[in-house]
């Protein structure tokens, strides 16, 4: 938000935001010693997903930061899950049909 | 005023040419808050190309973790996640005390602001201390990738594991406690071993990547807890401790994600 651009985060939301960061990395860390099958890395990379945000939101300040910082984050963002996802799909389905 | 003859020309009639100004205020700029925001505008671009750099090894990662899996099983779990956990809370913690140092600047607080940067540099080279050991691990196992390399060190008498080069993985391979169900041929087992070295030459780009640019980030604190002690950053001014900031939030989001995907791979069937 435009008029939010010259408030700052205050020490209380920090240590909210370190809480939730420390609570996240024992999450990720506790449930990979419980079978969930294929749901295992998924739920990794969820709670790693969330974490990653919460930094770049607050820690970065970018929830703060003008509306063109915010869409170039976005794109780039945007572009890493465009290599992603393709290169995936590509290697991901190679076995769904018989050689 | 002579100052004003002395220009070839009146460029305008901005604040920068005709009024005192912040003397961090470069002359491009109109203000403080423009060249903050150009400041951070570049930051973010530059962090973008590195999130495009780490993301292509991640892929990359990604792809030969599907086709190698079960090799890939071994060699992360051949990684010590307590000493991962342990350094994945080491950096998140100097990334809060990174923030609060940009908190202390802003509020114009200068002994928390040096206290807080020099709190962010031991936890960083808490870190690579434990990084350090880590490698020394794998180096003493006989892990590191390579045919050349392994033999190599060796030779040196660097590794004390019994066995040639990722020969104790092969081993755990044809164990028949760790894989008790699966019916593992010595060929698979030596073939599997093999694989792993594609694990670990990852495990070694990505962290030692991601180490390096730790090593960047605390020569950069370095130089920001040179200036902060001078006292040049405050409430009006404190660009540089902001970007410094962004480059060690962005190091350690690399490691949130390096920390499930290397170290936490099929944990639940091996164990610590």
């Amino acid at each position: 938000m435009s008029d939010q651009s010259h408030s700052h985060p205050t020490p209380g939301l920090y240590l909210l935001i370190l809480g939730a960061l420390v609570v996240g990395t024992c999450l990720t860390w506790g449930i990979a010693f419980i079978d969930l099958g294929r749901w295992n890395p998924v739920v990794a990379l969820t709670i790693a997903v969330v974490k990653a945000v919460l930094v770049i939101l607050f820690f970065m300040h970018v929830h703060y930061s003008s509306k063109l910082t915010k869409l170039t984050i976005s794109a780039g963002f945007f572009w890493l899950m465009i290599m992603i996802t393709m290169s995936l799909s590509d290697y991901l389905t190679r076995t769904f049909l018989p050689q | 005023m002579p100052t004003e003859k002395m220009r070839r020309s009146p460029l305008s009639t901005s604040q920068t040419t005709t009024t005192d100004h912040h003397p961090a205020l470069a002359h491009q700029f109109d203000s403080m808050e423009q060249q903050q925001e150009a400041s951070t505008f570049g930051m973010w671009v530059f962090l973008l190309t590195e999130i495009m750099m780490f993301g292509g090894l991640f892929t990359a990662y990604l792809i030969y973790r599907l086709k190698y899996y079960p090799a890939f099983v071994a060699g992360s779990t051949s990684i010590s996640v307590s000493w991962g956990f342990a350094n994945t809370l080491v950096l998140i913690v100097s990334s809060f005390t990174m923030a609060m140092t940009v908190w202390a600047a802003q509020n114009g607080k200068r002994k928390a602001q040096v206290w807080l940067l020099i709190a962010t540099m031991i936890l960083g080279a808490a870190f690579l201390g434990v990084k350090a050991k880590e490698y020394y691990d794998k180096w003493d196992e006989c892990h590191i990738p390579g045919h050349v390399i392994g033999k190599g060190f060796n030779a040196w008498g660097g590794c004390s594991a019994t066995n040639k080069s990722l020969g104790n993985i092969a081993e755990e391979i044809r164990d028949p406690k760790e894989h008790g169900n699966v019916n593992v041929t010595e060929v698979s087992a030596e073939q599997t071993a093999k694989q792993t070295e594609i694990f670990f030459s990852f495990y070694f780009l990505m962290t030692g990547l991601h180490a390096f640019h730790m090593v960047i980030g605390l020569g950069l604190l370095t130089w920001l807890l040179l200036r902060a002690k001078s006292g040049e950053f405050g409430p009006a001014y404190y660009t540089p401790i902001e970007l410094g900031g962004l480059y060690w939030h962005f190091v350690d989001i690399v490691w949130i994600f390096l920390f499930p995907l290397l170290y936490l791979i099929s944990r639940h069937q091996h164990g610590v």
